[in-house]
């Protein structure tokens, strides 16, 4: 590449060699410059390989059937079967309010706003609370759903307090894959005399969606990885055997219930580390943590391939 | 799609709104959807700034206490003294060093990324700084604590210290006692915000216009050149963006620094000695504490001071931004 600049007919004379060397000079740092900058790459796939291959190491032995249906024990290695549970408890929860407002309110920021007072204030609302430390909106979810709403600890608490945590994100990425759809599109449409919003709903959401859906997926990975947002609203409890047989809501025994304090997985692994009980710490620890980056391995993976088909497949019909 | 022609109509009759057509329920719908983040920021704010007045209002802790550097927030030990330097200190302490180390390897991936690798290289390196985005930060915190804080302890366990001929000691500091310390909490931190802060800086070198590199490259300049000298002062404020972002998320940042920083509430003099930050007294100490209590309240404060920066960095980012929209 850089032989593309070397100068073959550089003028020869009294002060050629000093500019001749200026010249290998800045050839030979546009090479180091090279090196260093594929040296920046290579750094991250190492980093990111020896992660995933330390984890897959140090899960060996430890991540077993039993390991995922089992309950936790302190004086075995025993599972975390309630801990799992309620992590996937969790997410679906707040997927279940997070989803249809961030779509909603994508929707809006895409197709209607305009540039106005009102949209310039959701775009620093949005910017504001993705830049707010997530132990603050933990704190927030505590003192407005804990304690002054007298919830005390349970999984909605955790999933509304991850809701107003992800909602900015969820609604940034439906708007993007609302944008990208062409313009054309919704000139066609409203065209053949549909309304505004008979062409978003049939048009426009439709031609949209592998986008949503990598979006969604995207979300519900932060989701499933975060731990500083449940801390304080869906508790640090000792995870208990669940009855999954129960299932009558109302009641906080219940595994379905939402009004029970519900330890993540993400959580599990802070817990441990801080408290530090049982023999097996380590390496319950250590299985907690490959699980939770294989999850979140297939959420970006399944993003990205999902995401794809979905394309291929819609465009194709 | 039968359902999109609206047929019903006689052709040429203009019939009478609707009461739906009236209203645009959907369009109100979403509006309400979009607007609740204005909703969850004035709560958020008006909540977390009414607890955190609480320790000046109620419990009449002056100013001059909270920027003193003494915490001794328990009541059976008095005198009970909140100062909120160390927590202050340590998170500006370590945020600073992990931004020293993060900065230069995200602008050069970033680089690397947009001006220097083939689609291949690309086409692996992105989707790994996807997975990177996404591994949480407990693990990182269970990384640091598994092998950053044994290496370290293992590594220089002695007084470190450079020394010259002639002029003696250039540089030296204790070793790590432990290993928790303020150079772990950075290093942490710095592969957290190296996604964040390269993908922002990605954003800002794509959106040069190529026009600008291949003018530069026709005059005969290295690409190297035409990276220093044009790439990097044409995407500036976008680089200052991607800084402040990482700053953000440096300085939030609860569980991965708590596990690994130490935790002692000092003013720290090395790298490697262990500090606290406002996060991971935060994180430690409320689950202790009793809602209402002096103690609690001073956590409230930590997080209003957490909240204060967060917001300020969201105005310089626009203020970044909108001299680059002015210029």
């Amino acid at each position: 590449m850089t032989t593309a600049y070397t100068p073959a007919s550089e003028p020869s004379g009294g002060r050629s060699g000093s500019l001749r060397g200026r010249r290998t000079g800045s050839i030979l740092a546009d090479r180091a410059a090279t090196v260093l900058l594929w040296g920046t790459g290579c750094f991250v796939l190492l980093v990111l390989g020896s992660i995933i291959l330390h984890f897959a190491l140090a899960a060996w032995g430890v991540v077993s059937v039993n390991f995922v249906v089992g309950d936790p024990s302190e004086t075995s290695l025993g599972g975390i079967l309630p801990i799992l549970w309620n992590s996937v408890y969790i997410l679906v929860l707040t997927m279940m309010i997070s989803v249809p407002l961030g779509i909603l309110g994508g929707i809006y920021m895409s197709e209607y706003a305009v540039e106005n007072a009102i949209t310039n204030a959701i775009r620093f609302a949005e910017e504001s609370i993705s830049s707010v430390p997530s132990i603050v909106v933990g704190l927030f979810g505590l003192i407005l759903f804990v304690d002054d709403l007298h919830w005390g600890f349970c999984a909605l608490a955790g999933a509304l307090a991850l809701t107003l945590f992800n909602l900015p994100l969820m609604t940034r990425l439906s708007e993007q894959a609302l944008r990208a759809v062409p313009l054309d599109e919704r000139s066609a449409s409203l065209a053949l005399g549909a309304t505004k919003w008979q062409t978003i709903r049939h048009v426009v959401v439709p031609l949209a969606i592998p986008g949503l859906v990598t979006g969604v997926i995207l979300t519900a990975g932060r989701v499933f990885g975060e731990a500083a947002v449940l801390l304080f609203t869906s508790g640090i409890g000792t995870p208990v055997h669940y009855n999954f047989l129960n299932l009558d809501i109302t009641n906080p025994a219940s595994p379905w219930s939402p009004f029970r304090p519900a330890t993540t997985l993400a959580v599990y692994i802070w817990k441990l580390n801080s408290e530090g009980l049982g023999i097996y710490v380590r390496q319950v620890v250590d299985g907690s943590a490959a699980i939770l980056i294989s999850m979140v391995l297939i959420f970006n993976l399944g993003a990205r391939g999902l995401g794809r088909l979905l394309t291929r497949r819609l465009t194709a019909a | 799609m039968a359902q999109l022609t609206s047929a019903r109509r006689a052709p040429g009759l203009r019939v009478a709104p609707s009461f739906s057509e009236r209203i645009d329920l959907p369009q109100r719908v979403v509006l309400v959807a979009a607007g609740s983040m204005i909703a969850i920021v004035v709560l958020l704010l008006t909540f977390v700034t009414w607890q955190g007045l609480q320790l000046f209002l109620k419990d009449g802790v002056s100013i001059t206490q909270i920027l003193s550097s003494t915490w001794q927030p328990d009541p059976t030990y008095p005198p009970v003294i909140f100062g909120l330097l160390p927590f202050i200190a340590g998170t500006v302490y370590v945020t600073a060093v992990a931004l020293i180390i993060s900065t230069p390897l995200s602008v050069g991936l970033a680089l690397f990324l947009s001006e220097v690798a083939p689609n291949w290289a690309k086409s692996i390196v992105q989707p790994a700084l996807e997975i990177f985005v996404g591994i949480p930060s407990v693990v990182w915190g269970w990384l640091g604590i598994t092998i950053l804080v044994p290496f370290l302890s293992s590594t220089f366990p002695a007084h470190i210290s450079i020394s010259l001929p002639i002029v003696g000691t250039v540089f030296g500091m204790p070793g790590f006692l432990t290993g928790f310390s303020w150079l772990a909490g950075s290093l942490v931190l710095s592969v957290m915000v190296l996604p964040t802060i390269t993908s922002v800086s990605y954003d800002a070198f794509q959106a040069i216009p190529q026009e600008l590199r291949t003018a530069s490259l026709a005059l005969g300049t290295t690409r190297w050149q035409t990276i220093r000298h044009i790439l990097i002062p044409a995407a500036l404020s976008g680089v200052l963006t991607a800084v402040v972002l990482g700053m953000t998320r440096a300085a939030g940042e609860a569980l991965a620094v708590q596990m690994v920083i130490g935790n002692s509430p000092t003013l720290p003099t090395a790298l490697t000695q262990p500090l606290t930050t406002l996060t991971s007294q935060i994180t430690l100490d409320m689950g202790n504490t009793v809602f209402g209590e002096p103690w609690q309240d001073a956590l409230w404060t930590m997080s209003l001071v957490l909240l204060a920066i967060s917001i300020l960095s969201v105005v310089l980012v626009r203020l970044i931004n909108a001299r680059r929209l002015g210029a």
